[in-house]
């Protein structure tokens, strides 16, 4: 933690709720560049919405946003989204890949084709380039051979990677998790985090939000535990796992069995 | 698809300034009904691709007259005077009574020809004699004819109104009707030849034909006048309607000519000797061949409209389904009340809008553009509602993955959700083609001769309903076979790429998305 660099992300108090319910009750976190980030809670604290309000697939209702230069700010719920507003989530969104639980390939598509489709599309790369690009992710995410099947053919495992590959290919400054391994069977899961893990290797930075408390306590930089809405504690891994200073963190960690001593 | 909008976009307009339909120097246009029948107007059973009829010798003796070459435009009887309004036509000439309703929308000549009513009943039945007998009685009669405003007045009489006069006297035959009350020439070309049927009592009323020309066109009307003068002055009128058997006392008197026939009824006796012919198997075979041609071309209308409107459909179909599920509020509404209002007004009235009520505000299309127009517009009501339902199926996922990749929301909709929604849609969609072939029959309401039309004008000339009527569904199988083959393959098709249950006999449950 004391290694900081730059502050990449910065959120200052970003409040959401979804009816009259508050989902995020001012969240106010910096995260630098290159760290991997972990974020844990009980379900319903607001981690998940917290993660897709960084790339703008939840508007926020009040709050800033600056990831690399990028700022979204709001004043209010009562403040309707400007032009620039929306011009700026679509600017984060270039900037910000993103992985969800259920993969959400595009069926219709090739593996090779999903990967390349963005580049094509919204950088307007030349069709031979983007898949010269993408073949060489595919690589790197162990997915060599899968370049022309489709996704209906994939493991759960494979399709999440091949999803990983997806967002790598707009070169994104950082990559999101939302519950990257819930949907996968047991043994499949080593096979994403080891993704992640490589990629924590080459300094990309990352935020998960994950149930994978061995991988969230000895990958991570630092993690960060949210309930109710709110940043609870933050602190590295070992750290959190066996000396939280917290009575709600050492209330959820509790429940989780074999991960307290 | 864009490309597919835009192509077809050009195309209707295309279609507009061709549709001017004025008169041409020199040519006499006719508009009249072919379904019609004998003795007016129907095609040669001898030679299918020539008219006769005594209406028909008429005209062109009229149009020799007038120094002007005749052309023949088909049009439903229904809406003959629809299509006179509509300068389809010059005059019409197809047994146009000459009454008040009529003289109110358009003017006639001098009657050509005068006649009356004629009941008929089975040989066996006694009872029925005069008008007044019917009272309590079943009769047949045409729809909407002064036959049937006379059954109206006498009271109490069971009217049964049929389409055409060949299924009224089998239904007397049969037993279905105790009598039918039709126009003299129809009761003697179809009631006549049948030896089950009589005719009795009193002539009833008094029909004048005349040929209807577009109000205020009297320099038109005083030719025609003068032109039919002058046949009945040299005898020629009178010599067609003798050839056709068909000169009675009614008529002599208007005509002010009372001498003895001169010619022989070569027609009727033409006509009734084509009707007797006990037919062996290889001479139906041969007729049946002989209507090749005719239903050829017809099938080539039904193919072509049907290709067309679905065309139509599909585009426009999916442009309402974005609007609605993606457009912004008022646009989506609007797509919304266009899919309600289509879908609950019947088809037929939306051809006849398009067709006979856009001229009111200056657009006139051709009868195919028409027809194109009217059932596309139509089934892109039924087309949207598919495609919704195909979109609202694409998961939410899909949308959000593209939009974090750092796609538009169009760029999404066009390379992610909707390729996604149109493989779900295809085979519905591919059946409903199926259907639209079946309604492209309505199109005969606005003057295009397709297969059901062709169909009747068969039937009715060689009096023949069921063998035609097989061989016209034959055609209408053929025609949808491959687009039923089609349905299927892109069912299973679709179930394999987007990972559906389903690839052999088993159906895709999650297909059918008419039920929604």
């Amino acid at each position: 933690m004391e290694e900081r660099s730059r502050a990449l992300i910065t959120v200052r108090d970003l409040r959401k709720s979804f009816d009259d319910e508050e989902v995020l009750a001012g969240v106010s976190i910096e995260i630098s560049e290159g760290d991997l980030v972990s974020v844990i809670g009980p379900s319903g604290c607001g981690k998940s919405t917290f993660l897709r309000c960084l790339n703008g697939l939840e508007i926020l209702d009040s709050g800033t946003i600056t990831i690399d230069g990028v700022t979204i700010s709001r004043g209010s719920p009562e403040e309707k989204p400007s032009r620039a507003f929306m011009e700026a989530t679509h600017e984060l969104r270039k900037e910000v890949g993103i992985v969800f639980q259920g993969f959400n390939l595009f069926p219709h598509k090739t593996v090779l084709e999903n990967v390349m489709l963005a580049p094509v599309v919204v950088q307007g790369a030349r069709p031979e380039r983007a898949e010269a690009e993408a073949l060489h992710l595919l690589g790197k995410v162990g997915l060599e051979g899968y370049a022309h099947r489709y996704p209906v053919t994939l493991s759960g495992g494979q399709a999440q990677r091949a999803a990983i590959a997806r967002a790598l290919a707009m070169s994104p400054k950082v990559m999101l998790y939302d519950e990257p391994t819930s949907a996968l069977d047991p043994e499949l899961v080593g096979e994403v985090l080891q993704v992640m893990k490589d990629l924590d290797g080459e300094g990309m930075t990352q935020v998960i939000v994950t149930h994978e408390m061995r991988f969230a306590r000895e990958a991570s930089d630092y993690v960060v535990f949210m309930d109710r809405g709110e940043i609870v504690e933050v602190a590295d891994g070992d750290e959190m796992f066996t000396a939280p200073r917290n009575e709600r963190t050492r209330d959820f960690l509790r429940h989780l069995v074999g991960v307290l001593p | 698809m864009r490309r597919l909008v835009t192509a077809l976009t050009l195309l209707l307009f295309l279609a507009l300034p061709s549709s001017a339909l004025t008169a041409s120097p020199g040519i006499l246009a006719w508009g009249g009904d072919t379904e019609g029948g004998a003795p007016y107007m129907f095609q040669d059973p001898r030679d299918l691709e020539r008219l006769i009829g005594y209406e028909v010798e008429i005209v062109e003796a009229l149009a020799e007259k007038m120094g002007l070459k005749p052309r023949f435009v088909q049009n439903g009887w229904d809406n003959l005077i629809p299509g006179l309004e509509r300068h389809l036509y010059d005059v019409s000439i197809d047994g146009l009574e000459i009454t008040p309703e009529h003289q109110d929308v358009v003017d006639f000549s001098m009657p050509y020809y005068v006649t009356h009513l004629q009941i008929g009943v089975r040989r066996d039945n006694f009872d029925i004699g005069s008008l007044e007998d019917c009272r309590g009685r079943i009769v047949g009669t045409l729809k909407q004819s002064y036959s049937q405003y006379v059954l109206e007045t006498v009271g109490d009489v069971d009217i049964r109104t049929y389409e055409d006069e060949v299924n009224a006297y089998s239904d007397l035959v049969n037993g279905r009707l105790e009598a039918t009350l039709f126009d003299a020439p129809i009761a003697l070309y179809y009631g006549g030849p049948m030896r089950e049927i009589k005719f009795v009592g009193p002539e009833i009323g008094r029909i004048e034909y005349g040929i209807a020309v577009r109000k205020g066109e009297e320099e038109l009307l005083r030719t025609v006048n003068r032109a039919l003068t002058e046949l009945r002055d040299s005898g020629e009128l009178r010599s067609i309607l003798e050839r056709w058997n068909l000169w009675n006392s009614l008529t002599a008197r208007a005509l002010q000519d009372y001498g003895p026939a001169r010619t022989e009824p070569v027609m009727y006796t033409r006509w009734v000797a084509d009707l007797q012919p006990e037919l062996t198997w290889q001479d139906r075979i041969n007729r049946y061949l002989s209507f090749l041609p005719t239903l050829g071309r017809a099938a080539l209308t039904t193919m072509k409209v049907s290709l067309a409107s679905m065309t139509l459909a599909i585009a426009l179909g999916l442009i309402l389904a974005l609007l609605r599920v993606f457009g912004p509020k008022p646009l989506s509404t609007l797509s919304m009340l266009y899919v309600e209002i289509i879908r609950g007004t019947p088809v037929l009235i939306q051809l006849f809008f398009i067709f006979y009520g856009l001229p009111n505000v200056g657009i006139r299309l051709d009868p195919f553009t028409a027809g194109a127009l009217g059932l596309g517009l139509n089934y892109a009501a039924y087309e949207a509602e598919i495609y919704r339902a195909g979109l609202l199926s694409v998961p939410k996922g899909q949308m959000e993955a593209a939009l974090g990749l750092g796609m538009t929301r169009n760029q999404a909709l066009h390379h992610v959700v909707v390729p996604q929604a149109v493989r779900l849609v295809l085979p519905p969609v591919t059946n409903d083609f199926i259907s639209l072939l079946k309604d492209s029959s309505l199109v005969s309401v606005i003057t295009l001769v397709d297969l059901t039309k062709a169909y009747g004008q068969l039937a009715t000339t060689y009096y023949d309903y069921f063998g035609t009527g097989l061989v016209v569904a034959a055609i209408y199988l053929l025609l949808g076979l491959p687009f039923v083959r089609l349905a299927r393959w892109t069912e299973a098709k679709m179930a394999l790429a987007l990972g559906l249950p389903g690839k052999g006999k088993k159906r895709p449950s999650g297909l059918d998305l008419r039920l929604f």
